[in-house]
C-alpha cells in the first residue's frame, strides 16, 4: 500500500480509477452504455477538445497557462470557412495554413511572455480577446462550409468492423496523444519542458534553452488549438465565431484531471488524454439519461477537479515528509 | 603544478556599486582552492563572473592558456567550469540520470536513449562511489546525494574546474566528511576545486591554497600549511592582530540577570548556546559570516523555533514559540536586512514608528492618532532623526534615518531586551557613532541590548560580554577586561 502511494504514477491510476468506475456504473445503470458506438462517438464529440488539452499540458508542464486555445479554435473555424467557401482556396492548404498561423500566434505570444517577463495569464487574455475579435471580424456569424473535400473526408477513416467507422477526426486525436506522448518524454524539448516547468532558474544555470522552450511550447499550444479548430469544422462542417467559448477552462481542467500538476514540472499528456474522456463520459451519461439538468455536467466536473487538485496536494506533502 | 584557471584584473559594477575592483584568482590543476572572505568580499560575485552568469565589466579568464568570454553558463560549462551551488540547482521533478544529462542527453535521430542516458549516469556516479536508483526522481534523495548528482553532472561533461559554492552548509558531519573524500579524489585526477565555505575547519581540512577576498579586492593567496589561523582571519576582516590590544570593553554596571539562555539550539542550525543578559549591559554577539550570528537572533526572537533549551526569566520559562510570544516577553528584534524585513518604505516615519506598537496592541485597538503623533515627534527629536517631517514617507530617508526610526520603533514598545542585528550596516560614520551613543543611552536606561555586528571594534566598544560564536556553536564567553580585539579573533580563529 505504501509503494502504491509513493509512486509518482499515483495521479495517473487514479485518473485511470475514475474513469474505469465512471463507465461500470454507467454500464450498471443504463441499459446500452457499453457498446462500441458510444465509446466511438465520445472519441468524435471531445476530438477537438482533446487536440487542444494536449498542447495545455504541455504550456502547463512548462509551468504556463495558455487562456487564448478556445479563441484562437474559433478564429481557426470561420478562417477555413472564409478562405474555403469565399477566396476558393483548396481545404487541405488552407488547414495547413489555419494550423501555421496557429503556431505563429502561438510562439509570438511565448515571445512576449519570455522576453518582457510579463505573466502568461495576462498576455494569454490579452490574446484571447484579440483571436476572438479577428473571428468576429472574420465574420460575425456562423458560415457553412461547402467542399467536396470535406464530404470526401467525411466518409473515409479506419473501418472499425460492425459499419462502425474511426473517422478523421477522432485519428487526429489520437495521433496528436501519441506524438506529444512521445514529444514529451523522448525528445529534448519535451524534457526541457519538464525542465523549465520544475524551476527556470536551475533549467537557466544548467545551460538549458529557456526562451526556445517557452517559444516552442507556446507555438505547441497554439498549432494544437488551430488543429482542434480543424477537426471541429470536420465534425460540424461550418464556422463560427463563438464557438470554443470557455474551451482553455476544459482544457485546463482535463489536464488538471490526468495528473498534471498547475505549478508545472509534473504530469503526463496520456492522463489529460484520460481526463478529456472522463469530462467525456460525464457528458454521455447525462445525455443517456436525460432526466438529469445539464447543470450537473459542470458539477460534476467542478467536484472532480477539486478532488484531484486535494489528492495532487496530499502525494505532494507525502513526498516532503 | 599546471595553471588551470586565470582570472586577472576582473572588475564588475552593479550601478554604481562596484562588487569586484580588480580581482586576480590563479587556480592550477591537482589543487583544493579555498575562497574565503566576509560579507561583501566579492566571493559569489568572483564565482558568478567566472560561471558565466554576470558578464565582467573588465579583465580576462583564460582555463589551460586559452582565453574564454563565457556570457552564459552555457557557455562556462563548455569551457569545463562547472558549478555546485549551496542551494542545489537541480530539478528535482526529473529523474536522478535526467539531472547528470540534461541538454547532453545521447540521442537517435530526434529521440533521447533513455537507457543510455541511465547508464552514463550510472558510470558518473560511480567515480564518486555513490550506487542510487538514477531512474528515481531526484527531490526523493536527501540534499547529500543531490549534490553528489550535481558534481556528477560536472563530471560528465568532462569539466576541468569545479567550483562547489558553500556545498557543506545543509550537510551533517558524516555527509561533508563523504564529499570531501569525493573532493580529494578529484584532486587527485588532476581536477581543479575551488572551495566556498564559512567552516574554518573545513577550510582546513580539505584545502591546498586559500584567497582571501575583502571589499572586492584581492587580499593574498597563501598556501593552507602555511597560514595560520590567526592570520586568516585577521586577512578576511582587515584587522591587524597586534593592533588595538586591550580595550577591555565596557565595564559591566553590575545590574541584575536580566534573561539566562540555557543550551538553547536549533538542530542543524546553531546551538547550544548558554549564556546570561544583564539589565543595563549590552551583550555581543561576535563571529566571522556564517558562524549562526543571525540564526541566534532570530531562534531567540521565536522566528525560527528552538528545538532544545529555554531562556528562563526571573527564574521562570520564557515562552519564545513566536515573535509575537516574544514580543510580550519583552523581547524588541531590529533585523538586520532593514529593506526586506524591517521599515515599510511607503508608509510615513510617524506610521513606521508605530507599527510595533500598534501590532501588540491588535487591530481594533487603535493608537490614537494624538498618542502617535506624540510619539513621533518625541524619537523624531530624542535620536535626531532627519526627517522633513513625521508624515514624509520612510523610503526617502538616508539608510542612517532609517535605522534610527527601526530603533524608535522597538524602544517605543520599552522591551527589556532589544536585539540588535547589524544595527550599524551599510550607514555612514556620523550615524554610526549617533546609534552607538544611543545604544549607551539605552543602557543606561535599564534595557538589555544584544548587539550583534561583524565589525569587532563595535562590538568591542559597546559590550560588557560577547559570546563567541564559531561554526554555528558558542566557542566563548567573553568577560569585561577579556574582551579585546585579539581575544575575539583567537577564539574565532581557534581550532
Amino acid at each position: 500500500m505504501n509503494r502504491i502511494f509513493a509512486s509518482r504514477l499515483l495521479p495517473l491510476m487514479a485518473t485511470g480509477l475514475v474513469l474505469v468506475a465512471l463507465f461500470a456504473a454507467a454500464g450498471a445503470g443504463y441499459e446500452n452504455f457499453l457498446s462500441a458506438r458510444v465509446v466511438l462517438n465520445l472519441f468524435k464529440d471531445r476530438a477537438f477538445l482533446g487536440v487542444v488539452a494536449v498542447g495545455m499540458t504541455f504550456v502547463i508542464l512548462s509551468g504556463g497557462i495558455d487562456l487564448s486555445v478556445g479563441a484562437v479554435m474559433a478564429f481557426t473555424t470561420v478562417f477555413l470557412a472564409k478562405v474555403i467557401g469565399g477566396l476558393g482556396w483548396s481545404a487541405p492548404v488552407a488547414m495547413l495554413a489555419a494550423v501555421g498561423i496557429g503556431v505563429g500566434f502561438g510562439m509570438f505570444q511565448g515571445w512576449v511572455i519570455h522576453f518582457f517577463r510579463i505573466p502568461a495569464f495576462l498576455v494569454t487574455l490579452a490574446g484571447m480577446f484579440l483571436a476572438r475579435g479577428m473571428a468576429f471580424v472574420v465574420s460575425p456569424r456562423s458560415v457553412e462550409i461547402r467542399s467536396a473535400f470535406y464530404d470526401d473526408l467525411g466518409e473515409r477513416g479506419l473501418p472499425l468492423g460492425e459499419g462502425l467507422l474511426l473517422t478523421v477526426g477522432p485519428l487526429m486525436y489520437l495521433v496528436v496523444v501519441a506524438a506529444g506522448m512521445v514529444v514529451a518524454h523522448g525528445t529534448r524539448f519535451g524534457r526541457n519542458v519538464y525542465a523549465l516547468g520544475g524551476n527556470e532558474a536551475s533549467a537557466a544555470l544548467m545551460g538549458l534553452p529557456v526562451g526556445a522552450t517557452r517559444v516552442g511550447v507556446y507555438g505547441v499550444c497554439g498549432g494544437c488549438a488551430a488543429l482542434g479548430g480543424v477537426i471541429s469544422t470536420l465534425a460540424l462542417s461550418s464556422g463560427d465565431p463563438t464557438r470554443g467559448t470557455g474551451l482553455e477552462l476544459d482544457a485546463i481542467a482535463a489536464a488538471v484531471i490526468g495528473g498534471t500538476v498547475l505549478t508545472g514540472g509534473r504530469g503526463w499528456v496520456f492522463g489529460t488524454f484520460l481526463g478529456v474522456l472522463i469530462l467525456g463520459t460525464i457528458k454521455t451519461i447525462l445525455d443517456f439519461d436525460g432526466s438529469l439538468d445539464p447543470a450537473w455536467l459542470r458539477i460534476a466536473s467542478g467536484g472532480l477537479l477539486l478532488g484531484f487538485i486535494l489528492l495532487q496536494k496530499l502525494i505532494a506533502r507525502q513526498s516532503v515528509s | 603544478m599546471s595553471e588551470l584557471l586565470h582570472a586577472e584584473g576582473i572588475v564588475k559594477r552593479f550601478g554604481s556599486f562596484t562588487a569586484l575592483k580588480g580581482v586576480t584568482f590563479r587556480l592550477r590543476a591537482g589543487e583544493i582552492h579555498a575562497l574565503m572572505g566576509e560579507n561583501g568580499a566579492g566571493k559569489s560575485t568572483l564565482i558568478k563572473v567566472l560561471t558565466g552568469v554576470h558578464e565582467a565589466d573588465g579583465g580576462t579568464v583564460t582555463v589551460a592558456g586559452r582565453g574564454i568570454r563565457a556570457a552564459s553558463p552555457r557557455e562556462a560549462e563548455a569551457a569545463g567550469i562547472s558549478t555546485v551551488y549551496q542551494e542545489v540547482n537541480l530539478l528535482p521533478n526529473l529523474s536522478v540520470a535526467e539531472n547528470i544529462l540534461m541538454g547532453r542527453q545521447p540521442m537517435r535521430g530526434p529521440f533521447i536513449r533513455h537507457g543510455e542516458v541511465r547508464r552514463r549516469a550510472r558510470a558518473a556516479l560511480a567515480r564518486l562511489g555513490l550506487e542510487v536508483d538514477v531512474g528515481a526522481l531526484l527531490g526523493t534523495f536527501p540534499v547529500a546525494v543531490q549534490q553528489m548528482t550535481a558534481i556528477a553532472r560536472a563530471l560528465d561533461q568532462e569539466a576541468r574546474v569545479l567550483i562547489l559554492d558553500e556545498p557543506t552548509s545543509s550537510l551533517d558531519a558524516r555527509e561533508s566528511e563523504e564529499l570531501f573524500a569525493v573532493m580529494r579524489r578529484l584532486r587527485d585526477e588532476g581536477m581543479g576545486i575551488v572551495f566556498v565555505s564559512h567552516f574554518l575547519d573545513q577550510i582546513y581540512a580539505v584545502s591546498d591554497r586559500i584567497t582571501v577576498l575583502r571589499d572586492g579586492s584581492l587580499v593574498g593567496t597563501w598556501e593552507a600549511a602555511g597560514l595560520p589561523r590567526l592570520e586568516l582571519v585577521s586577512h578576511m576582516i582587515g584587522k591587524e592582530v597586534t593592533a588595538g590590544g586591550g580595550d577591555g570593553g565596557v565595564v559591566s554596571g553590575g545590574g541584575a540577570e536580566a534573561f539566562r539562555v540555557e543550551g538553547l539550539e536549533r538542530k542543524g542550525t546553531v546551538g547550544p548556546l548558554t549564556f546570561s543578559v544583564m539589565a543595563g549591559e549590552a551583550t555581543g554577539l561576535a563571529g566571522l559570516l556564517g558562524s549562526g550570528r543571525t540564526e541566534t537572533a532570530r531562534m531567540l526572537f521565536g522566528i525560527d523555533a528552538a528545538t532544545g533549551g529555554r531562556v528562563v526569566a526571573g527564574g521562570e520559562t520564557v515562552d519564545l514559540g513566536s515573535p509575537r510570544a516574544a514580543m510580550a516577553a519583552g523581547l524588541a528584534f531590529c533585523s538586520e536586512d532593514r529593506k526586506v524585513e524591517g521599515i515599510i518604505p511607503s508608509l510615513s516615519v510617524r506610521e513606521n514608528i508605530v507599527l510595533a506598537m500598534q501590532a501588540s496592541r491588535g487591530v481594533l485597538r487603535r493608537v490614537p492618532r494624538a498618542e502617535q503623533e506624540a510619539l513621533a515627534a518625541k524619537f523624531i527629536a530624542a535620536l535626531n532623526i532627519r526627517t522633513r517631517g513625521p508624515e514624509t514617507p520612510i523610503g526617502t530617508l538616508s539608510g542612517g534615518n532609517q535605522q534610527k526610526c527601526l530603533l524608535a520603533r522597538w524602544m517605543a514598545m520599552q522591551p527589556r531586551l532589544l536585539i540588535l542585528d547589524e544595527p550599524t550596516r551599510g550607514i555612514d560614520v556620523g550615524a554610526k557613532a549617533e546609534i552607538e551613543a544611543l545604544c549607551g543611552e539605552l543602557r543606561r536606561a535599564g534595557m538589555s541590548i544584544l548587539f550583534i555586528s561583524a565589525e569587532l571594534e563595535e562590538v568591542v566598544r559597546n559590550c560588557s560580554r560577547v559570546v563567541v560564536l564559531r561554526d554555528r556553536r558558542q566557542a566563548a564567553v567573553l568577560d569585561g577586561p577579556a574582551i579585546s580585539l585579539r581575544t575575539i579573533m583567537e577564539t574565532v580563529a581557534a581550532s
